[in-house]
């Protein structure tokens, strides 16, 4: 073997903590891991407490900043059966300090905290909420109140809250985010991506366009099985104009016909019959030429009261999505161009070449909309300006930005009816959708879910009344004529008679449809289920969650990908999912 | 029925949680189920076998073994890597170096009373017919496809019609960053991987004349330095990707190749992610897929409610989407179905061109096939002697070697049995 002098280390090898999370930065990037160290998470944990206990997990393990862990229960032997977190020698223990303590020993770099305190107890001054980042509620809460003062106080600080329920078979997550929460980084498919804007070419690629193509058949085999794809549209394209009054292909027939002159253009006289990049050309005709147009994602943004009337305070988001708007208007529906290049069949030098022309196409769109953001925040008096990467970021995925519109959950009261109205058409159509295409609809377990939570609201007013010693300051209904306490209903007979209802005023037609048999027989048979466990938590089914709702709660810190908007559940008989906006 | 356990038999208050579901039915079981002792001593008793033990195999233990399997057995050949850790939660930093299989049995154990789980550091490969069909079923977190196919041919294989216990169902999970599947296989039964295996199409690979003569992409400088500049300066050693220096060396020619054709882009980070082929890999998204493997397999185990039939695809991207189907058998699966699978090809290629496209083909995706016809050798890999005597086969083209409509074995180092492909020529 030759000798060899050993290779120096690279100048940018990996640090150790990029090491240990380099499988996870390949997704969010360094950006979102200092958004999720910087995050500190709350779990208020009820019930078997498992599925909270399995999110954290999945939160430590990648690097989280910080979890806390409210709960009042000490270790039961039953709780050794379910939660992997706990040992033999956490029994009789408080089971948030134990749970704290296993879970630390996943990643050492994580702040773990316990608060042996029950949830009432803990939010007593709900203004304690403010201190997180994050918070994640197991379901059923006590009593219906606990739920919405939670959810009230959450709302109103702009933390998002996730509300959870896991119960045998089932399981539910409502995420309740802050009334508008963009998203830019939403990481799309790269295959629809690809912004060449071959219709609205601009000089300087062009010019490069006529020095590659303009002698098309004079060139030597070599040269021409190897001009761009992307520069053979071009060219074909000012062939075909030159026929059609100036306009480009538009409908799907002239594409078919625009795509067959240009396959017409190859060379087939040689070994493999055919050309590589003529083949890739016409292969991405339908894709590459189609009018400047926004998604509907975008055009929420665009649309929203904040894009038009910018304050001083404005969030970033706004200022960008603003002057974004305006170099839309001002460059006739075009957009900042990406800049990204697909890979193509090209010489390396003319794949450079091409390359450079796009990037220096985007950095001058950049600066543009950089101007228009500049001069925004002189006229609004803004102090600290925008970074300009975050202005940069915007521009790259202006296309796919995202906007939820966050709303608050929706709680189950054994007092009152739901009122549906905003939602009953929506949600009636989903009924019927599902039925059409032969198939169960899953909202009925996000009912069952709710009548869970009603059922809980209910037996706790009626234990406050059993001790309430005067019946004159006694709850309503709580008690018969001769002063007796009616006994506690079973979940499974007060969930039959729950039944979500609609503002009659509104929409005259009740709602939901349950009389459709189908829905009425999911509804029982997940009731039937619930009943069988009986509160009891399968752990199989909260691992699962746990990880369904870590997921989320990811890609709500690091504000990447695109969350759930806003309520999933899951079956673990058939094994499907499906996601509701409530 | 418990002896084989660890320690002394909690009581069975411990599993309250899961004897609800145990011991009583619900709207969606089986109405012929008994719930009761025998379904809990059928679980208790059930031996399971879990194929790996990285991010899906750590969390398919847990769930196991909180699931109410008493005896469970591990297999993995890899040793722990400090990237393993942001995931692989029974693993420690003093762990890195140490055998994964072992690790992660004697964490489950200790956690977990009154189950035993028998750990084996080695390759599936190593184990015959005899030891699998110790198993009621198997439950696979593998990220290898070709492991994958291995294990369910040897599971087909061993089905005897006659012998009902033959029958080992098969629970398979993959995940690739924020997307997984899960599926459960009935060999024989029900469509198998290998019915399956278009589905999961490899990355098409870069021609090596791109790679070669004009390089556009970062990967690409990657791909030279990994292919072509490896074997030219270093031939005689093994590349070792877990080798920092090795991936250096590959780093900074891939570097300066780049810097000569101006192809901005090559990181540390991304050679090793070409060269390794790393896929990105979260907690959360093994928990989702080990976790819906676990409850196929318990309910298999017990009854209590049905299972998946058969497929069921995760996407966490955007939102959250299930597709939740049943894939079909097919009748000409070279593993599970009765027929040959149609090859349409070019009678105009080359045995060379043949053989390599079906490394790429999805659905063959084999690296080094040995071909033959019923009556003669195509081409041989193995013994040296019949190499050479087949290789002048090569460069012959398919049309002079074989009829249209020809069937052909094709056999690889890779696969305990032969594939059976029908050569159809293109028009
Ligand atoms: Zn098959």
């Amino acid at each position: 073997m030759v000798e060899r002098p050993t290779t120096p280390p690279p100048l940018q090898g990996p640090t150790a903590k990029e090491k240990k999370y380099d499988r996870q930065l390949r997704l969010w990037a360094a950006s979102g891991q200092q958004a999720l160290e910087d995050a500190k998470v709350l779990l208020l944990n009820t019930g078997p407490g498992v599925v909270g206990v399995e999110t954290l997990k999945n939160l430590i393990l990648p690097g989280v900043g910080d979890y806390t862990i409210v709960d009042d229960v000490d270790v039961a032997e039953k709780d050794l059966g379910v939660n992997f977190f706990l040992e033999e020698s956490s029994l009789g223990k408080s089971r948030a300090e134990e749970t704290c303590k296993f879970l630390q020993e996943l990643n050492l770099e994580v702040k773990g905290h316990a608060i042996q305190k029950s949830v009432e107890a803990f939010v007593e001054k709900p203004t304690i909420l403010d201190n997180y980042t994050l918070i994640i509620l197991i379901g059923p809460t006590k009593a219906s109140g606990l739920l919405e003062n939670i959810s009230q106080h959450a709302w109103k600080s702009s933390i998002p809250l996730f509300y959870v329920h896991c119960a045998g078979f089932f399981s539910h997550f409502s995420v309740q985010l802050p009334a508008q929460f963009p998203i830019i980084d939403t990481h799309p498919d790269p295959a629809s991506t690809q912004d060449l804007r071959l219709l609205n070419p601009w000089p300087e690629l062009l010019i490069f366009m006529r020095e590659k193509v303009g002698n098309l058949p004079w060139l030597s085999d070599h040269e021409h099985g190897h001009v761009p794809y992307l520069l053979l549209l071009l060219h074909f394209l000012v062939v075909w104009k030159a026929t059609r009054n100036g306009k480009p292909p538009a409908s799907y027939s002239e594409k078919k016909e625009f795509a067959a002159l240009v396959a017409a253009g190859a060379r087939t006289n040689n070994a493999e019959g055919g050309e590589e990049n003529f083949d890739e050309a016409t292969a991405n005709v339908l894709k590459s030429l189609n009018p400047p147009s926004i998604s509907s994602g975008l055009r929420d943004v665009f649309e929203a009261d904040d894009c038009k009337i910018l304050k001083n305070d404005s969030a970033n988001f706004w200022i960008m999505a603003h002057a974004i708007e305006k170099f839309h208007t001002a460059n006739k529906g075009l957009l900042p161009l990406p800049g990204a290049l697909p890979d193509m069949k090209a010489q390396s030098s003319d794949y450079i070449k091409i390359q450079n022309i796009y990037k220096a196409k985007a950095r001058s769109d950049l600066a543009e909309v950089t101007a228009i953001v500049r001069q925004l925040e002189k006229d609004l008096d803004r102090r600290t300006p925008i970074e300009d990467k975050e202005i940069e970021a915007f521009c790259k995925g202006a296309q796919f930005v995202k906007l939820i519109k966050g709303r608050p959950l929706r709680v189950a009261k054994s007092t009152e009816s739901l009122d549906w109205s905003d939602r009953a058409e929506v949600l009636s159509m989903e009924l019927e959708n599902q039925k059409m295409v032969g198939l169960d609809s899953l909202l009925p377990i996000y009912f069952a879910f709710l009548a869970l939570d009603r059922h809980n609201d209910e037996i706790s007013r009626l234990e406050q009344s059993r001790r309430e010693p005067n019946p004159l300051k006694d709850i309503p209904g709580a008690r018969d004529v001769s002063g007796a306490v009616f006994p506690s209903p079973k979940f499974a007979e007060s969930a039959h008679f729950y039944t979500p209802a609609v503002n009659s005023e509104k929409d005259p037609k009740p709602w939901p449809r349950f009389d459709t048999p189908e829905a009425r027989e999911t509804f029982d048979n997940v009731v039937k289920e619930l009943d069988r466990a009986n509160g009891a938590e399968l752990h199989n089914i909260a691992a699962l969650t746990g990880g369904m709702v870590a997921q989320e709660v990811i890609k709500v810190i690091t504000k990447q990908y695109v969350p759930v908007d806003n309520t999933c559940v899951f079956d673990g008989i058939a094994s499907k999912t499906a996601v509701f906006n409530i | 029925m418990t002896t084989l356990a660890n320690g002394p038999k909690p009581s069975r208050e411990r599993w309250r949680y899961l004897d609800n579901f145990l011991n009583k039915p619900g709207p969606t079981s089986d109405p012929d189920w008994l719930p009761g002792e025998q379904t809990i001593n059928g679980l208790e008793t059930s031996k399971v076998l879990v194929i790996g033990a990285g991010g899906l195999g750590c969390e398919i233990l847990k769930n196991l073994a909180l699931s109410g399997f008493k005896d469970i057995h591990v297999i993995d050949m890899d040793t722990i890597d400090v990237s393993n850790l942001n995931r692989q939660f029974l693993f420690r930093e003093a762990d890195v170096g140490k055998s994964k299989a072992e690790c992660a049995a004697a964490f489950v154990e200790k956690r977990i009373q009154g189950v035993k789980i028998t750990p084996f550091n080695g390759k599936i490969q190593d184990k015959a017919e005899e030891y699998y069909m110790q198993f009621k079923m198997v439950v696979c977190g593998l990220d290898s496809i070709e492991a994958r196919r291995w294990i369910n041919a040897t599971l087909v294989g061993m089905v005897d019609m006659e012998n009902p216990e033959s029958l080992k169902p098969l629970i398979d999970g993959g995940t690739e960053g924020f997307k997984g599947q899960a599926r459960v296989i009935l060999p024989t039964m029900n469509a198998c991987i290998e019915c399956q295996l278009d589905m999961h199409a490899p990355r098409a690979a870069v021609p090596l004349c791109t790679l070669a003569t004009i390089p556009r992409q970062p990967a690409h400088c990657i791909e030279w330095a990994h292919i072509i500049a490896w074997e030219e300066h270093r031939k005689d050693e093994v590349l070792d990707t877990d080798d920092p220096e090795h991936i250096t060396w590959l780093y900074q020619k891939a570097l300066a190749r780049a810097q000569e054709f101006n192809i901005p882009g090559v990181t540390y980070s991304m050679t090793q992610g070409v060269v390794k082929n790393i896929i990105p890999a979260i907690a959360s998204t093994n928990a989702i897929i080990a976790a819906s493997c676990c409850n196929e397999a318990f309910k298999i185990a017990t009854s209590c409610n049905p299972w998946l039939q058969n497929y069921m695809m995760y996407s966490g991207d955007e939102g959250v989407y299930t597709y939740t189907f049943e894939t079909e058998q097919k009748e000409d699966c070279p593993v599970c179905g009765n027929l040959a699978k149609n090859l349409t090809v070019n009678p105009n290629m080359t045995l060379q061109e043949f053989i390599d496209s079906l490394g790429e083909r999805a659905e063959a995706q084999l690296k080094k096939p040995t071909l033959r016809t019923e009556e003669k050798s195509l081409y041989s890999q193995f013994p040296a002697s019949l190499r050479e005597q087949t290789a002048p086969n090569l460069t012959k083209k398919l049309s002079e070697l074989v009829e249209n409509g020809e069937e052909i074995g094709v056999s690889d180092p890779a696969f305990a049995i032969a594939f059976k492909y029908k050569l159809v020529f293109s028009s």
